[in-house]
Formats: structure tokens, C-alpha cells, sequence
């Protein structure tokens, strides 16, 4: 079969400069074959050789084995994109995966960088991620992007291979006990030994991840069993539950804690709503807004809760924690109530738990049981999903005329309006001539709309974004929070531009994080996948060399960082490049990125030594917080 | 800089908030006590790792830890010692419940149990001490199992205590190996943690 176009790099750069004038929305984002490199195929052409390729393999006479079993049941499933490496002991997958165009595969050029996209696919699409490596270095390389699905609650499956069952245990050639390894860090995991095991655990395995609380979940397939010939059925949804008799998530928060909950929620007088990735997860932003807006309560946001309120909405009331705003902070700690959703009182939300919320009764719903009562002791726990929880208590709770909160909802207001008007927030013109991320990250968010999906990597820039992007939709924001994992945005974001083709797609880098997975650039290009990055580079380990000054007393060891010519380096790629150095060059590069059909990288060159303020320090309380520059006296 | 809630004078008091903050730190007796968990899990590959894995990545300490089948197909029960506060404990059963494979836990410390350990002691005994030794061990009533020219083995079982009160006693002769099953405990009365569970 041929496909119109080979993965030239070349090439993909020409074309995009080419179709730069064009309207971006006009391309073709159909799913495509797994040929890498068909990017500028117009989706008739994709259509119909798809067509083809259906009908020459599958009039293939050949036996069915385990991989066939494994990609039956991966599509019975819906799953439409294969992040994937390939390796000695899953050849035989790849051998039929040309059998299966309904999946889309991806041939990313690291197996870390497969299992964030897997895992950026999951948070903008809410479905499940897919991603798959070899036994040994392929498998231990899936392990930090398996971990931050685990932290973050992402709905996963990772795939590997394993060596022939008569190898296991024998510390044959790239083998390692990659089940023992992600035992701790995944929802559940398997080895498959036997071909007849793999639609039953595939299946299990895709309920698990996307059900109660999401996690990633590993299945671990030894060669033989992805050879063998089998017969064994798909099970039924019935089958697959019956077959978990200790898995049964409680949705429906208890009406006896509901009532009490409701009660509370008619007591306080300085009520403040904490949502957390839990609203999001469980689709419940619409019930969040309903009980706000009932209950005139202000909405809080943990990192992963951006997005459960439109910033622009009234009682939107901002990010909170270690780098949040003052004044969510203020309000948390003068707070009489607390309604925390679909949150788990992360350490860089309480800081200190001895000082966190000293006024504060807190009532806890979450539809994990163990993350009530973890951290911080709460008055009314309520185990259930943000969605059935917020529906039930807005139900329960009377209604709240604003009057009645005018003097509070004042307060709040007067916080605002002066934590917002602090000298370092959005001025761009932060020491004479040299460029502020805080102002790039909003132009960011202003030129498109506040309607793209922006994916964080880790450190200064992530709390940037969070802060001064704003956020009005759901599940547009993309983060590390739990894990902290450098080097996420840029194959988090090639995950997401697949999950939500709809949007344009940014990446958020530093410099340092985007060296960590630089080499996804490729998939990017060679797959065409339209991820716009934007690398804040300070020449710094910026969020290292901020703690040095502020708490290492200004000791700056390894948080200088060179790097390359970002321009030239996305250039071999393939990909166009522009470079910012000026406030009045921002809104021409972004526009220049945004019009590019394709990939497209900005090298904004900012200033080295520029801080996120207000910083909690680690081990201290949401009311010590760091203002200005310079470190106050411990 | 001051760890009071109210420094930076970013956090006024709520005028109509009469009483003293309420501590946000964890409510636990802090008192660490011993606690006995019965585990019903399903009996798939691991699920011994998986239970152990978690109690050492969560610092919760195992005393004891004896597995067995029940009598129900696929389910394997397992007695699980450990000190903790209440609190502690009771994150420790929740933490257990996220994994897929456990089906129930249940806390039996408070309850009426009948709480039976074996143990297999090999103590120093010749001719001039072994009388003594059996007597010792008939009162705690213990067994010989084994008797040589220079040693018997002692088999014991009772509560962990009893066997700790026995195996004292037998420290003054000379213990060369000492081996126990852990605490395997059973609700006393008809109730039935297997019936309880809905399968």
C-alpha cells in the first residue's frame, strides 16, 4: 500500500511553511494509518486506503494468536491511538498490528514519552490512554510516565512483553520483574503467560482503569502468549464485574452524611468550595457551578482542579497552595467552612496541616474511601463522586440570596483586587527590556482564546501557567501535580492534540524540562501532530535555582543550565521556529506558531532570575507565605 | 517566622467564631496498641505481594502475618498483626481495600476471638534439666514432639502472649531454634466474616 508522503522531515517542514497561510482548522484530523509520516494525506485519500489495507489483510488467511486477541480487544474498547516502541519480545504484535488500522499507531522515539502521551490523550479526551514497550529497558522506561498517571488518577493501560515463559525468572536478555516493579505504582497489574488470558484481562484491565477512582493499570504478556494461537472469546461487561468482587466503588455519597453535610453548609458564614481533579474526573462541573451559584459560595481550585470552574465566572475565586494566590490562601485560613471535592489535601495545598484552616470545619468528599481522614482530620467525610455528591447536597441545601453574603463576598473581593494588583503579576516589563513568563503565559492564553489545551511540564513555568494563563474550560489545563514529572509537556501535549483534535494544542515548557523529552520533537514532526510548544528558557533550573536563593542562601550548584539553540534544534526537526526575546514580540510569534499547520516551537528567552511569588516554604503553613523578593528572616 | 495562624495579619479571626480552632492534625490516640486484621482476599497470583507491598510502602510495621485457604473457592484469608494508633489502623484497612484483589477487612481487636498460634521450640535438655523442661511445658500445655540425647522440641499454642510467657520461661535453658505460625484468630459466636462477604 502506499501512502502519499514518507517521514521526511524535510518535507514536513515544507509542507507546513507551504500551508502556514491556510486556515489551521482546514486540515484533515481523521484517524490516519499506522504509516508514520502521512500528515499532509487529505482524508479521502486516508479513507480510502484504509479501505484498501482493511480488505488485503483481512482476507489473509492466518491463524489468530495472542496479539491478534490483544488488538481485538483494544479496539472493542475504543481505542483508536497506540502509543508504542517496538522491542524484540513484542515483534510479534507488531507483526499483525498492520492488520489493524483502526487503531492509529504512533511510533514515539522514547517509551517515557509514549506513556505521557497515553496519559495526555486520557486527561483531554476521558478516555483511555494506551501506550506499549518491550520487556527490560522498553518496560522500565514506561515506569515514570506509568507513576504519574498513578499520582494524577489518569485512566492508562500500559502494555508490555515479556520474555517466553521458560525465560521467566532466568534473568534471560532483557527481562526484568517489570510487574514487581510496578506493583506499587499502578491500580493493578498482570502477567499473562497463556494467549486464552488475554481478552479477559484486557478487558478487566480497561475497567479498572477508567472506573471508581482512574489509575493506570499494567499488563505484562509474555512472548509465547502473544504467539500462541488461541480461541478465547471477549467477555461481557457482566462477566468482567463478576470477575471483581472486591472492587465496587461507592458513587452515591451516604444521605445521612449528605444531611449533615447540608447542615454545615447552612451554619457558616465564611464557606469556601475546594475543587479538586475529582470534579473534573467525574464530569461534575456542571453540578459544581449548580451548588455554587445556589449556595453563593466562592470556588476555590487545587493545580488539577483548573478548569472545574470558568475563571470568569463570579465566584470563581482562584488556584490555591504552595504558589497559589494570596488570597485564596487568606480565604482558606479565615474560612468557618470548607466543602472539599474530589481533593486529597496534597501537601502543597496545606503546607503546614498543624496551622492549614484553624477556623475552618471541613466536610471531604471523595470517592476514594483512604484519602478521607489522610492528611488532615475532617468534621464530615463523605465517601461518593464529585458528580452524584454535588447533585445530592445541592438538592439538600436551601438557597442563598447574595445579600446575605454581601459583607463577606466584599472581603474576598477587596483580597482579590490586591493580591492581583502585586507588582510582579503580568507587567511583561519585569527589569528594563528583558521578558516576563508571567506575560508570555497570558498572551498565551488571550491569543487563543482560552479555549486551546495547555499542558504544563514542571516547576516555574507550571505554576506560571496555572496562575496567569486563565482557564475557562473544562479539562484544558494538563498538569503534573502529583508526580512533579519533568519533561511531560511535550509528549503529554502530542497525547492531548490526539485526545482533543478539536483544539489547538500548547505546550509549556522551561528549558530544562524540555530537554528531558526533546526527542518526541520527531514524532511530532513525523506524525504531524499539531502541538504548538512554547519553551519559557531562562537558562536556569529555574524553580531549583528560586529555592537556592530563597532557602539554599543563594548556594546556586547545577541549576545554571546551558542549553541549545532552541531555533536550530526544532529546525533539524523539521519544525518552524520562532524566537522571542522583547514584551513586543510576544503576540507576533505566538500568532506566527498558531498559523503554522503542524508543529510549531517558540524559543522565548526570559529573564534568568525571575521568581513565582507568594512561595509557601516546604514545611510551613499557608499563612507564611514569601511575597517579594528576597528572603524574610527564618 | 512564625508558625501562628494569624502572622502577616493575613488571616483575621471570624468575629462570630467563638471557640479555639480545632487542631487540624490527625485525631489518632497516638498511642500505638496492638491490632489484628483479617484479610479475605482473592487467591490470584501475588496478592501475598500485593497485601506486603502496601504495608511497607504506607510505614506500617507487620508483626505477624499468617495466609491460608478458607473454605470457599478462591478465597484465602489472612491474619495480620501490627501497632499502630487507631487512626493509623484504620488507614492501613482502607489503603488495603484500594487494592482490587482484597475483598474484606475486618478489625477484630475489640472483638470476642479466640486467638490460637503455634509455635515450635527446640530447647537445650539433658538428662539433668529435661524433667523440669516437660514440667514447664505441661503447664502451659505444651507437647514434646522430639526428644535427643542433648534437646526437645516444645510444641506450643495459645495467644501470642501465652507463647511469649512460655517461651521466656524456656530462655533460661537455652532456645537453639524457635519458629511460630502467627496470630490466626476467629470471631467467637456464630457470626461469620466469610458468610458476611457479598460475593
Amino acid at each position: 500500500m502506499t501512502m502519499t508522503r514518507g517521514d521526511d522531515p524535510a518535507s514536513v517542514a515544507g509542507s507546513a511553511t507551504a500551508d502556514a497561510a491556510g486556515p489551521a482548522q482546514a486540515r484533515p484530523r481523521d484517524r490516519r494509518s499506522h504509516v508514520p509520516g502521512d500528515g499532509s494525506a487529505t482524508a479521502a485519500a486516508v479513507e480510502q486506503a484504509r479501505k484498501a489495507m482493511l480488505h488485503e489483510v483481512r482476507s489473509r488467511k492466518r491463524t489468530r494468536i495472542g496479539a491478534d486477541a490483544l488488538m481485538e480487544a483494544l479496539i472493542a474498547q475504543g481505542t483508536d491511538v497506540l502509543w508504542s516502541y517496538p522491542g524484540g519480545v513484542i515483534l510479534p504484535i507488531y507483526d499483525i498490528l498492520g492488520d489493524y488500522p483502526e487503531i492509529r499507531h504512533i511510533l514515539v522515539r522514547h517509551e517515557q514519552g509514549g506513556a505521557h502521551a497515553a496519559d495526555g490523550y486520557a486527561r483531554a479526551s476521558g478516555k483511555v490512554g494506551v501506550c506499549m514497550g518491550t520487556s527490560g529497558p522498553g518496560a522500565t522506561n514506561l515506569v515514570t510516565g506509568i507513576a504519574t498517571a498513578q499520582l494524577d488518577s489518569v485512566p492508562m493501560v500500559a502494555i508490555t512483553g515479556n520474555v517466553p515463559n521458560a525465560l521467566i525468572g532466568k534473568d534471560a536478555f532483557q527481562e526484568i520483574d517489570i510487574t514487581g516493579i510496578t506493583l506499587p505504582m499502578t491500580k493493578h497489574n498482570y502477567l499473562v503467560r497463556n494467549a486464552d488470558d488475554i481478552p479477559h484481562v484486557v478487558a478487566e484491565a480497561f475497567y479498572l482503569a477508567s472506573h471508581g477512582r482512574p489509575g493506570p493499570v499494567h499488563i505484562d504478556i509474555t512472548k509465547d502468549a502473544l504467539q500462541q494461537e488461541t480461541t478465547a472469546e471477549h467477555p461481557s461487561l457482566d462477566d468482567v464485574i463478576a470477575g471483581l468482587p472486591g472492587f465496587r466503588p461507592t458513587l452515591e455519597g451516604h444521605p445521612k452524611q449528605l444531611k449533615l453535610a447540608a447542615k454545615e453548609v447552612a451554619a457558616a458564614q465564611r464557606p469556601l468550595i475546594l475543587a479538586g481533579h475529582g470534579v473534573l474526573i467525574a464530569d461534575a462541573v456542571d453540578e459544581l457551578k449548580a451548588f455554587a451559584e445556589k449556595t453563593q459560595i466562592p470556588v476555590a481550585w487545587t493545580l488539577l482542579g483548573i478548569g472545574a470552574m470558568d475563571e470568569e465566572h463570579p465566584l470563581a475565586y482562584g488556584y490555591m497552595g504552595m504558589h497559589g494566590w494570596k488570597h485564596v490562601n487568606r480565604a482558606i485560613q479565615s474560612a468557618d467552612l470548607l466543602i472539599a471535592i474530589g481533593m486529597r489535601f496534597d501537601d502543597r495545598v496545606t503546607g503546614s496541616v498543624r496551622t492549614y484552616a484553624p477556623y475552618a470545619r471541613i466536610i471531604h468528599a471523595d470517592i476514594d474511601p483512604a484519602e478521607i481522614g489522610k492528611n488532615v482530620a475532617v468534621e464530615v467525610p463523605i465517601v461518593g463522586d464529585a458528580k452524584h455528591v454535588l447533585g445530592g447536597l445541592t438538592r439538600l441545601v436551601h438557597e442563598v440570596d447574595p445579600a446575605t453574603r454581601a459583607d463577606y463576598v466584599a472581603e474576598l473581593a477587596e483580597w482579590r483586587a490586591d493580591s492581583e494588583g502585586s507588582s510582579w503579576h503580568g507587567s511583561g516589563a519585569w527589569k528594563d527590556g528583558l521578558l516576563s513568563a508571567d506575560f508570555v503565559v497570558e498572551r498565551i492564553g488571550e491569543l487563543t482564546n482560552h479555549t486551546a489545551t495547555y499542558v504544563a511540564d514542571v516547576g516555574q513555568n507550571q505554576m506560571w501557567l496555572a496562575r496567569y494563563t486563565k482557564f475557562r474550560r473544562p479539562n484544558s489545563h494538563v498538569s503534573s501535580g502529583g508526580l512533579g514529572t519533568m519533561g511531560f509537556a511535550v509528549p503529554a501535549a502530542m497525547g492531548a492534540a490526539l485526545g482533543n483534535p478539536d483544539v489547538e494544542t500548547w505546550a509549556i515548557a522551561g528549558d530544562g524540562g524540555f530537554q528531558m523529552t526533546s526527542q518526541e520533537l520527531m514524532t511530532l514532526a513525523a506524525d504531524h501532530i499539531p502541538v504548538k510548544i512554547a519553551v519559557l528558557d531562562n537558562h536556569k533550573l529555574g524553580m531549583i535555582r528560586q529555592w537556592q536563593e530563597i532557602i539554599y542562601a543563594g548556594n546556586y550548584h547545577s541549576s545554571h543550565l546551558p542549553g541549545p539553540d532552541f531555533v536550530k534544534l526544532a529546525e533539524a526537526y523539521g519544525i518552524p521556529a520562532f524566537r522571542a526575546t522583547k514584551t513586543d514580540e510576544v503576540d507576533a510569534v505566538i500568532r506566527a506558531a498558531q498559523a503554522v499547520d503542524g508543529p510549531a516551537l517558540i524559543w522565548f528567552e526570559i529573564a534568568e532570575e525571575q521568581n513565582v511569588f507568594p512561595m509557601m516554604p516546604a514545611g510551613k503553613g499557608l499563612s507564611d507565605l514569601i511575597e517579594t523578593w528576597g528572603a524574610p528572616e527564618e | 517566622m512564625s508558625t501562628d495562624p494569624t502572622a502577616n495579619g493575613n488571616d483575621p479571626h471570624p468575629a462570630h467564631v467563638t471557640t479555639p480552632p480545632p487542631s487540624r492534625s490527625l485525631p489518632g490516640s497516638g498511642e500505638a496498641h496492638r491490632h489484628i486484621l483479617v484479610v479475605l482476599v482473592l487467591d490470584r497470583p501475588g496478592v501475598l505481594n500485593r497485601v506486603a507491598s502496601l504495608m511497607r510502602a504506607r510505614s506500617f510495621n507487620i508483626d505477624s502475618l499468617a495466609v491460608s485457604r478458607t473454605d470457599k473457592e478462591h478465597i484465602s484469608r489472612m491474619t495480620l498483626t501490627l501497632h499502630g494508633d487507631d487512626v493509623a489502623v484504620e488507614q492501613a484497612a482502607k489503603q488495603l481495600y484500594r487494592l482490587v484483589d482484597v475483598l474484606k477487612v475486618q478489625d477484630v481487636t475489640e472483638d470476642q476471638v479466640v486467638e490460637h498460634e503455634l509455635a515450635l521450640v527446640k530447647v537445650r535438655a539433658s538428662d539433668g534439666n529435661r524433667a523440669e523442661v516437660i514440667k514447664i511445658v505441661e503447664l502451659y500445655k505444651g507437647s514434646i514432639v522430639d526428644i535427643s540425647a542433648e534437646s526437645v522440641i516444645v510444641e506450643a499454642h495459645g495467644t501470642e502472649a501465652e507463647i511469649d510467657a512460655l517461651v521466656a520461661l524456656l530462655r533460661s535453658y537455652g532456645i537453639k531454634e524457635l519458629v511460630r505460625t502467627g496470630a490466626t484468630v476467629m470471631l467467637r459466636g456464630a457470626g461469620s466474616i466469610e458468610e458476611a462477604l457479598k460475593l
